[in-house]
């Protein structure tokens, strides 16, 4: 079971190491981390997936909670929350018309571009797992020369705190 | 060390060195008494040994670089156990770190896995708040090692100091009420299950919960069974106790917890030696789990019912409510009945070895001779499982072992650390020889700082735990295990200074322990034992407790 888990913790050193060796010890598995600052300096969000069964999930919930540079952890509920990654895809261009083929996907899909080159354009593409996935499958036949993804970062939905 | 102080440290063991001794020049001037190690693994041991015993944190010091990683297992070891530990590093000067430094070692990152909690404060100033909120982290909740790493040259500075009266910690809420709700129905389900069982563990120890277990076990008339780390959580001779479950639980235990059809499990893990096989454990029975640590319900086995809190004060609550339901049990029941057959017939039939030093012989005997209120620490291997087996724990909560991470030479120095705890009770260290010689030179300790503590060494002259694995599963292909009778025990005890004494019979055995109990130095009691006796019964690895192996 593909979840997302949300964790607000101390801002401080050693805070990551802590949260990704207890995945590496209890083998847990991470499938994407990202970390930033919150809108209060003292905390950053850490926002997890992670792909595992109902009983390990919850044991992974708990031994977050356990952690005591950990705040608050949060099983977030994908329909109640936004959640998008942002992905950097270098693409291989084999003759001109691949350029305005490209341009268009991108634009169907509300991507930007960059760095248009003869031989390569780079898509930046912020969405879904689901949509990036899509988008990457179609481009495929081009060629993709390099990927770069930030991991996905997510929020609940409504006023929350 | 005011900040030690303030805690009510009043010992300290360790070992000096350059990167420490700016504390160990304010420990000069302190009033905590310093214990000297010869080897800092033995520090770390004994300042558990006090943490356990006296229920408040061991503080051991040691210097960085090799000090610190001597350490390492020592704090394992308490984390395993959740024991309250502060052990405080000193650390090459903050401009050194990263730098590969003379006797630099990253302990901070080695031991985050293994440590309830790290400091390393980067200011003279932080000092007092980080030595509070250790003490505060390593003693509430389930308690475990906290590690304070001091750079050498944040020791030196002068700062202003506040010393805190009390310390919050957003993420860290080590107190729980217990449920009512959830006891109450943990009470109608034990009360509507036909063969119920009280699985003591280790937390019922660490919360002091004896006297509320036994009153919930009476006016239930529920028979007690216990982990190994709960040993002793229960009184084994109450009428009530089978006694310690597991690969090597007493036979009735082990076959009256099989049979159960709903189990309270109080302060217990559910670790892989006391169950056997999780799934088979879980088959047929309705798991009622309290545990001060919300993460361990569910962890390994699903649970019914989970009362998450402090053990004594959830079952203080279960025997209240009992108490106004005015709800008891009669002791006539089938079950009872079933529970004192299975244990009579194992106590008559249970064969034992036929050597004149066969392990159960020479532990009654101990018992026999040793006061109700002693303290007991063992060893690791065959000797502590004969413990298990032979040697009754009357009096609640003196019985202490490296039951999680299993480390050989923690009893000898952890014996010592119980003996400063609590000078007025005899302590006695039931060893093997393999292991003793892994920390026997904390004898110096035990003699030059006048803690006097008994060593029942049942010496096999051999690895004895490994060579019962060799001569079972390996086909009797025998290596790496034959210990030569080599040292002399009676010799290097009275090379330290300490009494020796050879013990080749029950009689003598007897008298040795009375000499031991009378003398003011520690004592050493060499017993030659069998060496091929094995551990039995025994529930071989990755195995239900129903295939329990009986001795032939």
């Amino acid at each position: 079971m593909w979840s997302i888990i949300s964790v607000l913790v101390e801002n401080k050193p050693g805070v990551l190491f802590k949260v990704t060796n207890l995945f590496r010890s209890r083998n847990y598995n991470i499938d994407s981390i990202s970390v930033g600052v919150t809108e209060n300096p003292e905390f950053s969000r850490m926002t997890i997936t992670t792909s595992a069964d109902e009983r390990q999930l919850n044991q992974i919930i708990k031994q977050l909670e356990k952690m005591i540079d950990t705040v608050e952890v949060k099983l977030l509920d994908e329909k109640k929350s936004i959640y998008r990654e942002l992905v950097l895809m270098k693409i291989k261009i084999s003759k001109p018309s691949d350029i305005m083929e490209i341009t268009d996907l991108a634009n169907a899909f509300k991507c930007n571009v960059h760095d248009v080159r003869k031989s390569s354009i780079v898509v930046e593409i912020t969405a879904t797992p689901d949509r990036i996935n899509a988008f990457e499958e179609l481009v495929r036949e081009y060629g993709i020369l390099e990927i770069t993804r930030t991991g996905i970062c997510a929020l609940e939905r409504g006023v929350g705190n | 060390m005011v900040a030690l102080e303030k805690e009510g440290a009043n010992i300290v063991f360790g070992l000096p060195g350059g990167a420490n001794l700016p504390i160990y020049d304010e420990l000069y001037k302190s009033n905590i008494r310093h214990i000297l190690v010869r080897h800092e693994q033995s520090a770390s041991h004994m300042a558990d040994g006090f943490g356990r015993v006296s229920r408040r944190p061991g503080v051991c010091f040691a210097t960085s670089g090799p000090g610190a990683t001597n350490i390492v297992t020592g704090i394992a070891t308490a984390q395993a156990d959740s024991a309250p530990m502060v052990a405080i590093t000193g650390q090459v000067p903050t401009k050194m770190i990263g730098k590969d430094a003379f006797q630099e070692s990253d302990i901070i990152g080695i031991t985050t896995p293994i440590v309830k909690y790290a400091f390393q404060p980067m200011n003279a100033s932080e000092i007092p708040e980080v030595v509070k909120k250790a003490f505060y982290i390593s003693a509430t909740g389930r308690p475990g090692p906290v590690l304070i790493d001091i750079p050498k040259d944040v020791q030196q500075n002068e700062a202003d100091m506040v010393f805190p009266s009390e310390v919050k910690i957003r993420g860290y809420h080590p107190w729980v009420d217990p449920d009512l709700g959830k006891i109450e129905r943990a009470i109608e389900m034990l009360l509507s299950s036909e063969r119920p069982v009280i699985l003591a563990g280790g937390g019922v120890i660490i919360s002091g919960a004896f006297a509320e277990l036994q009153s919930l076990a009476e006016m239930l008339m529920i028979p007690v069974v216990t982990t190994f780390k709960g040993k002793g959580a229960f009184p084994e001779n109450h009428p009530l106790s089978l006694g310690p479950i597991g690969m090597h639980g007493h036979a009735e235990a082990n076959k009256i917890m099989v049979e159960a059809d709903c189990v309270l499990a109080c302060g217990s893990r559910f670790s892989d030696r006391s169950v056997g096989t999780f799934e088979e454990f879980e088959r047929n029975l309705k798991i009622i789990h309290m545990d001060v640590d919300p993460a361990e319900i569910g962890k390994n086995q699903t649970t019914h019912i989970a009362v998450v809190g402090d053990i004594k004060a959830s079952l203080r609550i279960m025997v209240k409510m009992l108490i106004q339901k005015a709800v008891k049990r009669e002791g006539d029941n089938l079950w009872l009945k079933r529970v004192n057959e299975t244990r009579d017939y194992f106590r008559e039939n249970l064969k034992l070895h036929p050597h004149p030093l066969g392990a159960a012989k020479v532990l009654r005997k101990l018992r026999e001779v040793l006061p109700a209120q002693s303290i007991v620490t063992t060893e690791v291997g065959q000797h502590q499982m004969w413990a298990s087996l032979f040697f009754d724990v009357i009096h609640p909560g003196t019985f202490f072992s490296s039951t999680g991470l299993g480390t050989m030479g923690w009893g000898f120095p952890a014996a010592i650390g119980a003996k400063a705890a609590k000078p007025d009770v005899p302590v006695v260290d039931i060893a093997g020889e393999g292991s003793f010689n892994m920390t026997e030179n904390s004898l110096a300790v035990s003699v030059l700082d006048d803690l006097p503590v008994i060593v029942f060494l049942l010496n096999n002259f051999s690895l004895g735990m490994v060579a019962q694995w060799q001569r079972t599963f390996y086909d009797r292909r025998m290596i790496g295990i034959d210990l030569k009778n080599c040292p002399d025990y009676v010799k290097l005890a009275e090379s330290y200074g300490a009494q020796g004494i050879r013990a080749e019979n029950l009689d003598e055995i007897g008298k040795a322990v009375q000499m031991a109990l009378k003398s003011n130095v520690a004592t050493v009691i060499d017993i030659p034992i069998d060496p091929q006796e094995d551990v039995l019964p025994f529930v071989a690895p990755g195995t239900p407790l129903k295939d329990m192996i009986l001795p032939s």
